[in-house]
């Protein structure tokens, strides 16, 4: 009984009548956009970043949300996501593993590239496409099952059955997760009884037992306190070394803290992208150096 | 207010509501308590009464026991105890699957013509007098087999409990919160597993709640039985043949001139309100020990 969402496949890319043509597109790297944030193209041959996305628009209804962003993420980095409420943050990062898809309305056009893979092709695989992204919420939202089915959740949908191997596995997502000297000798009680910041680590553990090769983080730590805060960052700059990092934030310090590049979005355009440091201190748009300067937002 | 005053800030006095006001409050306070209490009386009347009249002839021997023939004094409804527990657990055997199926259907893709056509059909066969339900299970199993049986009076109690089922299962898994599914979805869960996996337990404690409602509506009925079922003498196990429960030995030792009957009969109205709310009992402390809930 495989009752696969049919809407997930009724909103693939398609061009908008009456809207800028849709130009039509041949593969990656042949990109011809301008302004501060268009990426580099690659040459042939090189290596394409872990995650690419090319004039990507998307529209809920007659609301167009995000407009022509291009950005790349290279491998093992940080990208922090910054901007004003409602710019569209977790709107394109929540294109990058098709959840918009969930939502009735939504239509989508240009390139999102994962790990190579063309993310609203026809012949993507979405639910595939998302064991090979892992997100995080910005509320913890653990299942309300116990600490070790939480972790063991991803690795259970993979078909692995073995006992000794999921303990292991679940054991090791919540070192790396920072959690588990907290957790070993409770894995069998209720996820739900944990701290909000113990919870928000579970989601990271789990999110990473099935070592996804992109992690999308939703303002993770915006529901938390200060000190549950400062223990995320530090996690994301571990996590850095084996995996690319999205992370979306309010949060400016948090992104000078812990992340290597920042892109600045305003009202679902991409202003500008650079090194965290660059783009602080010396940010090439004026609108990035009003917004850091707190003249608005 | 004077404007000869303008700016002048009122103090507020530091005193209670008037006199009138705390007058409402307390009547309209004492009314909502009566109500309240209204709602307890009938079921405190219930128990009372049944305890008072049906204790006096309760004993090991009414739930080991099979009734006696008129004039023998003694014996038990041994098979009617019995005949109710199988024939609720038919019913449920029929309607926990469909009902719990149908009812995450309709929450989770029930959109459309057919979908209000099944949420409309179930309200109206939550009305639908029992007695009806038990002319339909007649028609649709009696009729056919040629002759009463366990398996009919199963079938007319699985209509009954069914659109009480539905309904209730499609709103508490409507309750299930979004992040949960989303959460499990980008994990790359299909959505069939999200729903099998996450949202249908993370539902389970409103489903056995629902459950248990109809299961003790359906316990206590009489009428559908009493042309499915009809009832039975003597010890039988069978599917298909008559089966005794414990409603139709009430209702026919409720009737029956003889004393001894009379007081069997509150006896097994008293044990049919125990086995409800021992069923309810098991099945919600057994929830409660369900992995994960704390
Ligand atoms: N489900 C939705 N339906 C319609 N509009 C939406 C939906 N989600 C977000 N939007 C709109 O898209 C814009 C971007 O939202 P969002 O990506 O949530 O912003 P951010 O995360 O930067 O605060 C906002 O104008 C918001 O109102
Ligand atoms: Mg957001």
């Amino acid at each position: 009984m495989t009752l696969e969402t049919p809407s997930i496949r009724t909103i693939l890319p398609e061009g908008r009548r009456g809207e800028t043509a849709p130009e039509a597109r041949a593969g990656a790297g042949a990109t011809t956009s301008a302004g501060a944030a268009a990426p580099a193209a690659h040459a042939p041959g090189a290596v394409e970043p872990r995650l690419v996305t090319r004039d990507f628009n998307l529209w809920y209804g007659t609301h167009q949300a995000l407009k022509q962003v291009s950005l790349e993420v290279p491998d093992h980095s940080v990208t922090a996501i910054i901007g004003p409420s409602g710019c569209g943050k977790s709107t394109l990062l929540r294109s990058f593993n098709r959840m918009n898809d969930l939502i009735p309305g939504v239509r989508v056009r240009g390139s999102v590239r994962v790990s190579g893979l063309e993310v609203y092709a026809p012949s993507t695989d979405v639910v595939e496409l998302r064991r090979r992204i892992g997100m995080v919420f910005q509320r913890p939202n653990p299942f309300p099952k116990s600490i070790f089915d939480n972790v063991a959740f991803g690795l259970r949908l993979l078909g692995l059955g073995n006992r000794t191997e999921l303990e292991a596995r679940v054991e090791d997502s919540l070192r790396h997760a920072a959690l588990w000297d907290e957790v070993r000798d409770r894995l069998g009680k209720s996820a739900l009884a944990l701290s909000g910041g113990q919870q928000q680590r579970l989601c990271i553990a789990r999110a990473l037992a099935v070592e996804p090769e992109v992690l999308l983080m939703d303002e993770p730590a915006s529901a938390l306190d200060p000190t549950a805060t400062a223990r995320i960052e530090e996690l994301v700059l571990d996590l850095k070394e084996r995996y690319t990092i999205v992370m979306v934030t309010h949060n400016m310090q948090q992104a000078a803290r812990v992340s290597d590049r920042t892109a600045f979005m305003l009202v679902g355009e991409l202003i500008e992208l650079g090194e965290t440091r660059q783009l602080f201190t010396r940010p090439r748009q004026k609108l990035t150096e009003d917004y850091i300067t707190g003249r608005f937002g | 207010m004077s404007p000869a005053q303008p700016s002048a800030p009122q103090r507020l006095q530091p005193r209670g509501p008037s006199w009138n006001r705390r007058a409402w409050n307390a009547g309209v306070l004492s009314a909502c308590w009566l109500a309240a209490a209204t709602v307890v009386l009938p079921l405190a009347l219930i128990v009372w009464h049944l305890l008072a009249k049906g204790l006096p002839a309760m004993n090991l021997a009414f739930f080991l026991h099979m009734p006696k023939p008129v004039g023998e004094p003694g014996g038990g409804m041994a098979n009617a105890i019995v005949g109710t527990l199988i024939l609720v657990a038919l019913g449920a055997a029929i309607a926990v699957p469909i009902g719990v199926g149908a009812g995450v259907w309709l929450s989770e893709y029930g959109r459309g013509r057919f979908a209000s056509m099944v949420r409309y059909t179930a309200d109206v066969l939550a009305g639908v007098p029992s007695i009806v339900v038990g002319v339909v299970a007649y028609g649709l199993v009696v009729v056919p087999m040629g002759r009463f049986s366990a398996l009919a009076g199963g079938v007319a109690l699985g209509i009954l409990m069914l659109p009480t089922i539905v309904r209730s299962t499609e709103e508490v898994v409507r309750l299930v919160p979004r992040s949960y599914r989303e959460a499990a979805l980008a994990l790359g869960a299909p959505r069939w597993r999200t729903i099998q996996q996450v949202v249908i337990p993370a539902a389970s404690a409103g489903i056995v709640t629902a459950t248990v409602l109809a299961l003790a509506r359906a316990a206590g009925e009489t009428a559908p039985l009493l042309f499915t079922a009809l009832g039975n003498r003597f010890w039988s196990l069978q599917l298909d043949q008559p089966m005794a429960s414990l409603p139709v030995f009430i209702f026919d030792y409720a009737r029956a001139p003889y004393e001894d009957w009379n007081r069997q009969a509150w006896t097994g109205a008293l044990v049919l309100i125990m086995l409800v709310t021992l069923l309810s009992a098991v099945l919600r402390i057994t929830l409660r020990r369900l992995p994960g809930r704390s």
